[in-house]
Protein backbone atom coordinates (compact mmCIF):
# COMPACT_ATOMS: atom_id res chain seq x y z
CA UNK A 1 0.00 0.00 0.00
CA UNK A 2 1.19 3.59 -0.51
CA UNK A 3 2.51 5.34 2.09
CA UNK A 4 2.98 8.47 0.07
CA UNK A 5 1.66 9.13 -3.55
CA UNK A 6 2.39 12.39 -5.39
CA UNK A 7 0.83 13.14 -8.72
CA UNK A 8 1.93 15.31 -11.09
CA UNK A 9 3.30 17.99 -8.04
CA UNK A 10 4.42 21.71 -9.62
CA UNK A 11 6.47 24.04 -7.84
CA UNK A 12 7.57 27.34 -8.93
CA UNK A 13 10.10 29.95 -8.04
CA UNK A 14 8.77 33.05 -9.15
CA UNK A 15 8.39 32.62 -13.02
CA UNK A 16 10.80 29.59 -12.82
CA UNK A 17 9.52 25.82 -12.66
CA UNK A 18 11.15 24.10 -10.37
CA UNK A 19 8.95 20.58 -10.63
CA UNK A 20 7.18 19.57 -14.00
CA UNK A 21 4.59 17.90 -12.59
CA UNK A 22 6.16 14.59 -10.66
CA UNK A 23 4.50 11.59 -9.55
CA UNK A 24 6.06 9.09 -7.34
CA UNK A 25 4.78 6.93 -4.85
CA UNK A 26 6.64 5.30 -1.38
CA UNK A 27 5.27 1.91 -0.43
CA UNK A 28 4.82 1.43 3.51
CA UNK A 29 8.14 -0.60 4.08
CA UNK A 30 10.42 0.50 1.33
CA UNK A 31 13.62 2.67 0.63
CA UNK A 32 12.54 5.03 -2.49
CA UNK A 33 15.64 7.15 -3.61
CA UNK A 34 15.24 10.39 -6.06
CA UNK A 35 18.87 10.52 -7.81
CA UNK A 36 19.54 13.57 -9.73
CA UNK A 37 22.05 16.17 -10.15
CA UNK A 38 22.40 19.30 -8.39
CA UNK A 39 19.26 21.67 -9.38
CA UNK A 40 16.96 18.71 -10.53
CA UNK A 41 14.84 19.92 -7.84
CA UNK A 42 15.32 16.97 -5.72
CA UNK A 43 15.12 19.16 -2.12
CA UNK A 44 12.32 21.09 -3.52
CA UNK A 45 10.11 17.80 -3.82
CA UNK A 46 11.11 17.08 -0.64
CA UNK A 47 10.69 20.18 1.36
CA UNK A 48 7.28 20.39 -1.14
CA UNK A 49 6.09 17.33 -0.21
CA UNK A 50 6.15 18.61 4.29
CA UNK A 51 4.40 21.53 3.54
CA UNK A 52 7.62 23.69 3.34
CA UNK A 53 7.22 25.16 0.15
CA UNK A 54 3.82 25.66 -1.52
CA UNK A 55 2.52 23.61 -4.47
CA UNK A 56 1.04 25.38 -7.61
CA UNK A 57 -0.59 22.16 -8.98
CA UNK A 58 -0.78 18.12 -8.01
CA UNK A 59 -1.52 16.56 -4.98
CA UNK A 60 0.07 14.38 -2.28
CA UNK A 61 -1.35 12.15 0.07
CA UNK A 62 0.01 10.54 2.73
CA UNK A 63 -1.70 7.87 4.95
CA UNK A 64 -4.69 8.11 3.46
CA UNK A 65 -4.94 11.77 3.59
CA UNK A 66 -4.15 14.96 1.37
CA UNK A 67 -1.98 16.61 2.70
CA UNK A 68 -1.05 19.01 -0.23
CA UNK A 69 -2.71 22.08 1.52
CA UNK A 70 -1.58 21.39 5.04
CA UNK A 71 0.94 23.58 6.71
CA UNK A 72 4.50 21.63 7.38
CA UNK A 73 4.00 21.57 11.15
CA UNK A 74 0.61 19.77 10.80
CA UNK A 75 2.28 17.02 8.54
CA UNK A 76 5.14 16.35 11.23
CA UNK A 77 2.77 15.75 13.45
CA UNK A 78 0.81 12.89 11.37
CA UNK A 79 4.07 11.24 11.28
CA UNK A 80 6.56 12.48 8.54
CA UNK A 81 9.99 13.65 9.92
CA UNK A 82 13.13 15.05 7.38
CA UNK A 83 16.90 15.22 7.92
CA UNK A 84 16.92 18.59 5.77
CA UNK A 85 19.25 19.55 3.34
CA UNK A 86 22.62 20.35 5.38
CA UNK A 87 21.18 18.79 8.51
CA UNK A 88 19.85 22.16 10.01
CA UNK A 89 20.87 21.01 13.69
CA UNK A 90 20.01 23.81 16.27
CA UNK A 91 23.50 24.95 16.72
CA UNK A 92 23.39 27.05 20.11
CA UNK A 93 21.21 24.11 21.30
CA UNK A 94 23.04 21.14 23.29
CA UNK A 95 22.88 17.47 21.66
CA UNK A 96 20.12 16.51 24.59
CA UNK A 97 18.45 19.91 23.62
CA UNK A 98 17.98 18.90 19.94
CA UNK A 99 16.39 15.99 20.82
CA UNK A 100 14.17 17.21 22.85
CA UNK A 101 13.11 19.62 20.09
CA UNK A 102 12.83 16.68 18.11
CA UNK A 103 10.23 15.19 19.96
CA UNK A 104 8.08 18.34 20.12
CA UNK A 105 5.23 16.55 18.44
CA UNK A 106 4.87 13.82 20.50
CA UNK A 107 1.91 14.63 22.63
CA UNK A 108 2.40 11.52 24.83
CA UNK A 109 5.49 12.36 27.47
CA UNK A 110 5.60 8.61 29.05
CA UNK A 111 7.95 7.28 26.38
CA UNK A 112 10.32 10.60 26.25
CA UNK A 113 13.24 8.22 28.48
CA UNK A 114 13.24 5.53 26.42
CA UNK A 115 12.95 7.47 22.89
CA UNK A 116 16.18 8.76 24.12
CA UNK A 117 17.80 5.65 25.43
CA UNK A 118 17.02 4.54 21.85
CA UNK A 119 18.58 7.10 19.90
CA UNK A 120 21.50 7.07 21.96
CA UNK A 121 21.88 3.30 21.78
CA UNK A 122 21.79 3.92 18.04
CA UNK A 123 23.89 6.64 18.16
CA UNK A 124 26.27 5.89 20.77
CA UNK A 125 28.78 9.17 20.03
CA UNK A 126 25.28 11.20 20.56
CA UNK A 127 24.96 9.44 24.21
CA UNK A 128 28.76 10.49 24.71
CA UNK A 129 28.06 14.31 23.92
CA UNK A 130 24.93 14.79 24.72
CA UNK A 131 25.85 18.36 27.29
CA UNK A 132 28.09 19.60 24.18
CA UNK A 133 26.65 22.59 22.32
CA UNK A 134 25.41 21.10 19.06
CA UNK A 135 27.60 23.33 16.89
CA UNK A 136 30.57 22.13 18.31
CA UNK A 137 30.34 19.00 17.24
CA UNK A 138 31.99 16.93 13.89
CA UNK A 139 30.10 16.93 10.84
CA UNK A 140 29.67 13.41 10.89
CA UNK A 141 28.05 13.74 14.77
CA UNK A 142 25.89 16.75 13.21
CA UNK A 143 24.24 14.40 10.73
CA UNK A 144 23.78 11.53 13.19
CA UNK A 145 22.25 14.09 15.54
CA UNK A 146 20.18 15.07 12.72
CA UNK A 147 18.50 11.39 12.04
CA UNK A 148 18.19 11.01 15.90
CA UNK A 149 16.24 14.15 15.91
CA UNK A 150 14.16 12.94 13.14
CA UNK A 151 13.86 9.58 14.63
CA UNK A 152 12.13 11.25 17.99
CA UNK A 153 9.03 11.78 16.79
CA UNK A 154 8.31 8.05 15.90
CA UNK A 155 7.81 8.78 12.33
CA UNK A 156 5.88 6.18 9.83
CA UNK A 157 7.88 8.25 6.60
CA UNK A 158 11.23 9.36 7.21
CA UNK A 159 12.66 11.75 4.16
CA UNK A 160 16.41 12.37 4.25
CA UNK A 161 17.92 14.86 1.88
CA UNK A 162 21.46 14.32 1.28
CA UNK A 163 22.53 12.67 4.52
CA UNK A 164 26.02 11.72 3.28
CA UNK A 165 26.94 15.02 1.70
CA UNK A 166 30.18 16.31 3.58
CA UNK A 167 30.88 13.26 4.49
CA UNK A 168 34.14 10.85 4.70
CA UNK A 169 33.67 8.25 2.42
CA UNK A 170 34.04 5.95 6.00
CA UNK A 171 31.12 8.17 7.65
CA UNK A 172 29.16 8.05 4.13
CA UNK A 173 29.83 3.89 4.56
CA UNK A 174 28.15 4.11 8.07
CA UNK A 175 25.07 6.32 7.26
CA UNK A 176 23.88 4.21 4.57
CA UNK A 177 24.17 1.18 6.95
CA UNK A 178 22.36 2.97 9.62
CA UNK A 179 19.16 3.83 7.35
CA UNK A 180 18.93 0.55 6.23
CA UNK A 181 18.68 -0.53 9.83
CA UNK A 182 16.03 2.25 10.52
CA UNK A 183 14.29 0.57 7.59
CA UNK A 184 14.54 -2.84 8.90
CA UNK A 185 13.07 -1.44 12.44
CA UNK A 186 9.96 -0.75 10.12
CA UNK A 187 10.40 2.93 9.12
CA UNK A 188 9.59 3.73 5.20
CA UNK A 189 12.38 5.70 3.58
CA UNK A 190 12.33 8.31 1.43
CA UNK A 191 16.03 9.35 0.45
CA UNK A 192 17.54 11.68 -2.00
CA UNK A 193 21.06 11.60 -2.99
CA UNK A 194 23.28 12.80 -4.76
CA UNK A 195 25.62 9.64 -4.54
CA UNK A 196 23.90 7.33 -6.40
CA UNK A 197 25.59 3.97 -6.38
CA UNK A 198 25.43 4.00 -2.62
CA UNK A 199 21.96 4.86 -2.58
CA UNK A 200 20.18 2.58 -5.19
CA UNK A 201 22.27 -0.41 -3.60
CA UNK A 202 19.76 -0.19 -0.63
CA UNK A 203 17.19 0.89 -2.39
CA UNK A 204 13.39 -1.07 -2.94
CA UNK A 205 12.91 1.49 -6.11
CA UNK A 206 14.32 4.67 -7.25
CA UNK A 207 13.13 7.66 -9.39
CA UNK A 208 15.43 9.49 -11.16
CA UNK A 209 14.60 13.37 -11.01
CA UNK A 210 15.96 15.73 -14.50
CA UNK A 211 15.38 19.46 -14.06
CA UNK A 212 11.61 19.09 -12.66
CA UNK A 213 10.61 16.14 -14.07
CA UNK A 214 10.95 12.40 -13.21
CA UNK A 215 12.98 10.70 -16.27
CA UNK A 216 13.26 7.14 -15.53
CA UNK A 217 12.11 4.29 -12.80
CA UNK A 218 13.05 0.89 -11.70
CA UNK A 219 13.69 -1.09 -8.81
CA UNK A 220 17.19 0.03 -7.08
CA UNK A 221 19.12 -2.73 -9.07
CA UNK A 222 17.46 -1.73 -12.50
CA UNK A 223 18.74 1.65 -12.02
CA UNK A 224 22.04 0.61 -11.37
CA UNK A 225 22.51 -1.41 -14.11
CA UNK A 226 20.91 1.02 -16.64
CA UNK A 227 23.43 2.63 -19.12
CA UNK A 228 21.42 6.00 -18.88
CA UNK A 229 22.14 5.66 -15.23
CA UNK A 230 25.51 4.26 -15.35
CA UNK A 231 26.67 7.40 -17.78
CA UNK A 232 24.86 9.91 -15.65
CA UNK A 233 25.30 9.33 -12.07
CA UNK A 234 27.77 6.76 -11.48
CA UNK A 235 30.84 7.79 -14.09
CA UNK A 236 30.78 4.88 -15.92
CA UNK B 1 26.04 57.31 49.16
CA UNK B 2 25.17 59.37 46.00
CA UNK B 3 26.50 56.83 44.04
CA UNK B 4 25.02 54.21 45.51
CA UNK B 5 21.96 56.22 45.24
CA UNK B 6 22.67 57.20 41.37
CA UNK B 7 23.53 53.65 40.45
CA UNK B 8 19.87 52.27 42.25
CA UNK B 9 18.24 55.04 40.09
CA UNK B 10 19.75 54.06 36.70
CA UNK B 11 19.54 50.22 37.49
CA UNK B 12 15.36 50.61 38.12
CA UNK B 13 15.65 52.92 34.68
CA UNK B 14 17.97 50.28 33.23
CA UNK B 15 15.48 47.65 34.21
CA UNK B 16 12.33 49.49 32.27
CA UNK B 17 14.03 49.88 29.27
CA UNK B 18 15.43 45.88 29.07
CA UNK B 19 11.51 45.18 29.36
CA UNK B 20 11.70 47.43 26.66
CA UNK B 21 14.27 45.92 24.80
CA UNK B 22 12.79 42.61 25.43
CA UNK B 23 10.35 43.10 23.09
CA UNK B 24 12.51 44.44 20.34
CA UNK B 25 14.78 41.53 20.71
CA UNK B 26 12.59 38.47 21.36
CA UNK B 27 10.53 39.71 18.12
CA UNK B 28 13.53 40.35 16.38
CA UNK B 29 14.96 36.58 16.93
CA UNK B 30 11.65 35.29 16.30
CA UNK B 31 9.87 36.96 13.54
CA UNK B 32 12.83 38.88 12.20
CA UNK B 33 11.93 41.97 12.00
CA UNK B 34 12.16 45.22 13.71
CA UNK B 35 8.80 46.26 15.19
CA UNK B 36 9.45 50.00 15.25
CA UNK B 37 5.92 49.97 16.70
CA UNK B 38 6.86 48.36 20.08
CA UNK B 39 7.41 52.02 21.95
CA UNK B 40 4.04 52.88 20.94
CA UNK B 41 2.70 49.97 22.84
CA UNK B 42 4.01 51.33 26.05
CA UNK B 43 2.20 54.79 25.24
CA UNK B 44 -1.49 53.25 24.60
CA UNK B 45 -0.80 50.99 27.67
CA UNK B 46 0.08 54.24 29.38
CA UNK B 47 -3.46 55.72 27.92
CA UNK B 48 -5.05 52.33 29.42
CA UNK B 49 -3.53 53.24 32.96
CA UNK B 50 -4.91 56.54 32.89
CA UNK B 51 -8.23 55.60 31.97
CA UNK B 52 -8.54 52.61 34.48
CA UNK B 53 -7.08 55.05 37.31
CA UNK B 54 -9.28 58.00 36.62
CA UNK B 55 -12.56 55.42 36.24
CA UNK B 56 -11.25 52.93 39.44
CA UNK B 57 -8.29 54.84 40.81
CA UNK B 58 -6.43 51.45 41.34
CA UNK B 59 -2.82 51.22 39.80
CA UNK B 60 -3.05 47.45 39.93
CA UNK B 61 -6.60 47.80 38.32
CA UNK B 62 -4.45 50.27 35.54
CA UNK B 63 -1.94 47.56 34.90
CA UNK B 64 -4.05 44.67 34.78
CA UNK B 65 -6.13 46.89 32.04
CA UNK B 66 -2.93 48.01 30.34
CA UNK B 67 -1.68 44.34 30.29
CA UNK B 68 -4.69 42.58 28.39
CA UNK B 69 -5.32 45.76 26.12
CA UNK B 70 -1.59 45.83 25.07
CA UNK B 71 -1.30 42.19 24.57
CA UNK B 72 -4.56 41.94 22.65
CA UNK B 73 -3.17 44.94 20.57
CA UNK B 74 0.12 43.35 19.99
CA UNK B 75 -1.28 40.54 18.90
CA UNK B 76 -3.70 42.19 16.47
CA UNK B 77 -0.86 44.22 14.88
CA UNK B 78 0.79 41.25 14.32
CA UNK B 79 -2.32 39.87 12.48
CA UNK B 80 -3.20 42.69 10.86
CA UNK B 81 0.12 44.32 9.47
CA UNK B 82 2.76 42.19 9.77
CA UNK B 83 1.80 38.80 9.14
CA UNK B 84 0.68 39.11 5.41
CA UNK B 85 4.37 40.46 4.50
CA UNK B 86 5.48 37.05 6.27
CA UNK B 87 8.80 36.60 3.12
CA UNK B 88 8.58 40.22 2.07
CA UNK B 89 11.74 42.39 1.94
CA UNK B 90 12.66 43.50 4.87
CA UNK B 91 12.49 47.11 3.89
CA UNK B 92 8.30 46.97 3.65
CA UNK B 93 8.46 45.36 6.96
CA UNK B 94 10.05 48.31 8.24
CA UNK B 95 7.70 50.33 6.58
CA UNK B 96 4.96 48.89 7.73
CA UNK B 97 6.38 49.19 11.13
CA UNK B 98 6.68 53.13 11.41
CA UNK B 99 3.11 53.40 9.86
CA UNK B 100 1.87 51.33 12.79
CA UNK B 101 4.05 53.56 14.85
CA UNK B 102 2.04 56.50 13.49
CA UNK B 103 -1.31 55.03 13.47
CA UNK B 104 -0.87 54.61 17.40
CA UNK B 105 0.39 57.90 18.08
CA UNK B 106 -2.42 59.57 15.65
CA UNK B 107 -4.91 57.55 17.24
CA UNK B 108 -4.05 58.67 20.49
CA UNK B 109 -3.88 62.12 19.61
CA UNK B 110 -7.69 61.90 18.20
CA UNK B 111 -8.44 60.26 21.10
CA UNK B 112 -6.83 61.89 24.47
CA UNK B 113 -6.14 65.07 22.82
CA UNK B 114 -3.09 67.06 22.59
CA UNK B 115 -2.67 68.27 26.28
CA UNK B 116 -0.58 65.77 28.47
CA UNK B 117 -2.24 63.91 30.98
CA UNK B 118 -1.02 63.99 34.36
CA UNK B 119 -1.21 60.28 35.57
CA UNK B 120 -0.76 60.20 39.36
CA UNK B 121 -0.41 56.32 40.18
CA UNK B 122 -0.08 57.34 43.76
CA UNK B 123 3.40 58.28 46.26
CA UNK B 124 5.11 54.81 47.64
CA UNK B 125 6.87 57.40 49.38
CA UNK B 126 10.65 57.25 50.44
CA UNK B 127 12.93 55.25 51.89
CA UNK B 128 15.92 56.26 54.33
CA UNK B 129 18.73 54.03 55.04
CA UNK B 130 22.23 55.23 57.07
CA UNK B 131 22.02 58.64 54.91
CA UNK B 132 20.65 56.60 51.68
CA UNK B 133 17.46 58.07 50.50
CA UNK B 134 15.84 55.74 47.91
CA UNK B 135 12.15 56.12 46.08
CA UNK B 136 10.35 53.37 46.57
CA UNK B 137 8.42 53.45 43.68
CA UNK B 138 12.32 53.00 42.00
CA UNK B 139 12.69 50.28 44.15
CA UNK B 140 9.41 48.34 42.97
CA UNK B 141 10.80 48.76 39.21
CA UNK B 142 13.97 47.63 40.04
CA UNK B 143 11.75 44.00 41.98
CA UNK B 144 9.10 43.73 39.47
CA UNK B 145 11.59 43.94 36.50
CA UNK B 146 14.29 41.57 37.90
CA UNK B 147 10.97 38.89 38.65
CA UNK B 148 9.82 39.41 35.22
CA UNK B 149 13.43 38.73 33.88
CA UNK B 150 13.97 35.91 35.56
CA UNK B 151 10.63 34.62 35.16
CA UNK B 152 10.86 35.34 30.94
CA UNK B 153 14.19 33.47 31.03
CA UNK B 154 12.58 30.27 32.86
CA UNK B 155 10.15 30.42 30.83
CA UNK B 156 11.89 30.10 27.83
CA UNK B 157 14.85 27.84 28.98
CA UNK B 158 12.33 25.07 30.34
CA UNK B 159 8.68 24.94 28.92
CA UNK B 160 7.91 23.54 25.45
CA UNK B 161 6.90 27.28 24.26
CA UNK B 162 10.09 28.32 25.09
CA UNK B 163 12.29 26.16 23.68
CA UNK B 164 10.13 26.27 20.48
CA UNK B 165 10.88 30.08 20.57
CA UNK B 166 14.64 29.44 20.61
CA UNK B 167 14.33 26.73 17.91
CA UNK B 168 12.34 29.54 15.67
CA UNK B 169 14.93 31.88 16.10
CA UNK B 170 17.18 29.67 15.31
CA UNK B 171 16.20 28.57 12.66
CA UNK B 172 12.88 28.81 11.01
CA UNK B 173 12.58 25.56 8.45
CA UNK B 174 13.84 23.26 10.78
CA UNK B 175 11.78 24.60 13.35
CA UNK B 176 8.51 23.64 11.13
CA UNK B 177 10.06 20.40 10.61
CA UNK B 178 9.68 19.69 14.07
CA UNK B 179 6.10 19.94 14.22
CA UNK B 180 6.61 23.55 15.47
CA UNK B 181 3.53 26.03 14.33
CA UNK B 182 5.15 29.19 13.69
CA UNK B 183 2.91 31.55 13.01
CA UNK B 184 1.47 30.36 17.13
CA UNK B 185 5.12 31.05 18.05
CA UNK B 186 5.19 34.68 16.84
CA UNK B 187 1.57 35.47 18.04
CA UNK B 188 3.36 34.47 21.59
CA UNK B 189 6.17 36.63 21.37
CA UNK B 190 4.19 39.45 20.30
CA UNK B 191 1.81 38.75 23.33
CA UNK B 192 4.69 38.18 25.80
CA UNK B 193 6.46 41.85 24.15
CA UNK B 194 3.36 43.59 24.74
CA UNK B 195 2.48 42.45 27.96
CA UNK B 196 6.12 43.52 29.17
CA UNK B 197 5.58 47.29 27.60
CA UNK B 198 2.58 47.28 29.39
CA UNK B 199 4.90 46.95 32.34
CA UNK B 200 7.28 49.68 31.31
CA UNK B 201 4.35 51.63 30.82
CA UNK B 202 3.46 51.77 34.33
CA UNK B 203 7.24 52.35 35.75
CA UNK B 204 7.83 54.97 33.29
CA UNK B 205 4.12 57.12 34.81
CA UNK B 206 5.88 56.13 38.22
CA UNK B 207 8.84 57.75 37.58
CA UNK B 208 7.18 60.97 35.76
CA UNK B 209 3.68 61.14 35.99
CA UNK B 210 3.14 62.98 32.17
CA UNK B 211 1.70 61.40 29.45
CA UNK B 212 1.51 62.19 25.69
CA UNK B 213 1.40 60.46 22.48
CA UNK B 214 5.12 60.39 22.16
CA UNK B 215 5.51 58.77 25.52
CA UNK B 216 7.14 55.74 24.18
CA UNK B 217 9.31 57.13 21.24
CA UNK B 218 12.17 57.78 22.57
CA UNK B 219 12.30 55.19 25.59
CA UNK B 220 11.66 52.80 22.57
CA UNK B 221 14.66 53.84 20.85
CA UNK B 222 16.86 53.64 23.80
CA UNK B 223 15.65 50.61 24.22
CA UNK B 224 15.94 49.07 20.68
CA UNK B 225 19.67 50.72 20.77
CA UNK B 226 20.29 48.96 24.34
CA UNK B 227 19.23 45.64 22.27
CA UNK B 228 21.47 46.47 19.75
CA UNK B 229 24.27 46.81 21.97
CA UNK B 230 23.62 43.33 24.25
CA UNK B 231 23.42 41.92 20.95
CA UNK B 232 19.96 42.16 19.38
CA UNK B 233 18.10 38.65 19.28
CA UNK B 234 19.94 37.36 22.83
CA UNK B 235 17.54 38.03 25.83
CA UNK B 236 20.02 38.14 28.06
CA UNK B 237 21.45 40.42 25.76
CA UNK B 238 18.71 42.83 26.06
CA UNK B 239 18.76 42.82 29.77
CA UNK B 240 22.36 43.42 30.30
CA UNK B 241 22.02 46.08 27.63
CA UNK B 242 18.67 47.81 29.25
CA UNK B 243 20.62 47.77 32.58
CA UNK B 244 23.50 49.33 30.94
CA UNK B 245 22.12 52.33 29.57
CA UNK B 246 19.70 52.99 32.32
CA UNK B 247 23.35 53.05 34.64
CA UNK B 248 25.03 55.09 31.92
CA UNK B 249 22.22 57.61 31.74
CA UNK B 250 21.50 58.01 35.61
CA UNK B 251 25.88 58.63 35.82
CA UNK B 252 25.29 60.93 33.07
CA UNK B 253 22.67 62.80 34.65
CA UNK B 254 24.72 63.63 37.76
CA UNK B 255 27.55 65.31 35.99
CA UNK B 256 26.54 68.78 35.36
CA UNK B 257 29.35 69.00 32.79
CA UNK B 258 27.74 66.04 30.39
CA UNK B 259 24.37 66.07 31.53
CA UNK B 260 22.75 68.13 28.63
CA UNK B 261 24.38 65.30 26.21
CA UNK B 262 23.42 62.28 28.39
CA UNK B 263 21.10 61.13 24.91
CA UNK B 264 23.98 61.45 22.88
CA UNK B 265 27.00 59.81 25.35
CA UNK B 266 24.25 56.96 25.06
CA UNK B 267 24.01 56.75 21.21
CA UNK B 268 28.14 57.19 21.74
CA UNK B 269 28.63 53.88 23.33
CA UNK B 270 26.62 52.25 20.93
CA UNK B 271 28.89 53.32 17.90
CA UNK B 272 31.69 51.82 20.37
CA UNK B 273 30.60 49.00 21.57
CA UNK B 274 29.46 48.01 17.60
CA UNK B 275 32.64 49.00 16.24
CA UNK B 276 33.99 46.64 18.79
CA UNK B 277 31.61 43.98 18.60
CA UNK B 278 29.77 44.61 15.44
CA UNK B 279 26.84 41.51 16.92
CA UNK B 280 26.77 43.57 20.27
CA UNK B 281 27.93 42.32 23.61
CA UNK B 282 26.40 38.74 23.49
CA UNK B 283 25.44 38.86 19.73
CA UNK B 284 25.33 35.38 18.41
CA UNK B 285 28.12 34.86 16.12
CA UNK B 286 27.14 32.66 13.40
CA UNK B 287 28.95 29.16 13.03
CA UNK B 288 29.13 27.27 10.28
CA UNK B 289 30.03 23.56 10.23
CA UNK B 290 30.24 21.20 7.24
Amino acid sequence: MALLEVKDLSVFYGVIQALKGISFEVNEGEIVTLIGANGAGKTTTMQSVIGLIPAQSGTVVYDGQDITKLPCHKIVHLGMSQVPEGRRIFQELTVYENLVMGAYSVKNKSGFKDDIDRIYTRFPRLAERKNQIAGTLSGGEQQMLAMGRALMSHPKLLMLDEPSMGLSPLLVDQVFEIIKDINKDGTTILLVEQNAGKSLAISDRAYVLETGSIVLTGTGAELAASDEVKKAYLGG
Amino acid sequence: MKLIETLISGLSMGSTYAMIALGYTMVYGIAKMLNFAHGDVIMVGGYMIFVTLSATGNPLLGLLAAVLFCVVLGVTIEKVAYKPLRGASPLAVLITAIGVSKLLQSTAQVVFGTAQKMVNVGDLGYLSWNGLTVQISTLVTLGCSMVLMVALSLFVKYTRTGRAMIAVSEDRGAAQLMGINVNKIIMITFAIGSALAAFAGLFMLMKSPSLTNTLGAMPGIKAFTAAVIGGIGSIPGAMLGGLLMGVVEAISLTVPAIAPYTDAIEFIILIVILLVRPTGILGKKRREKV
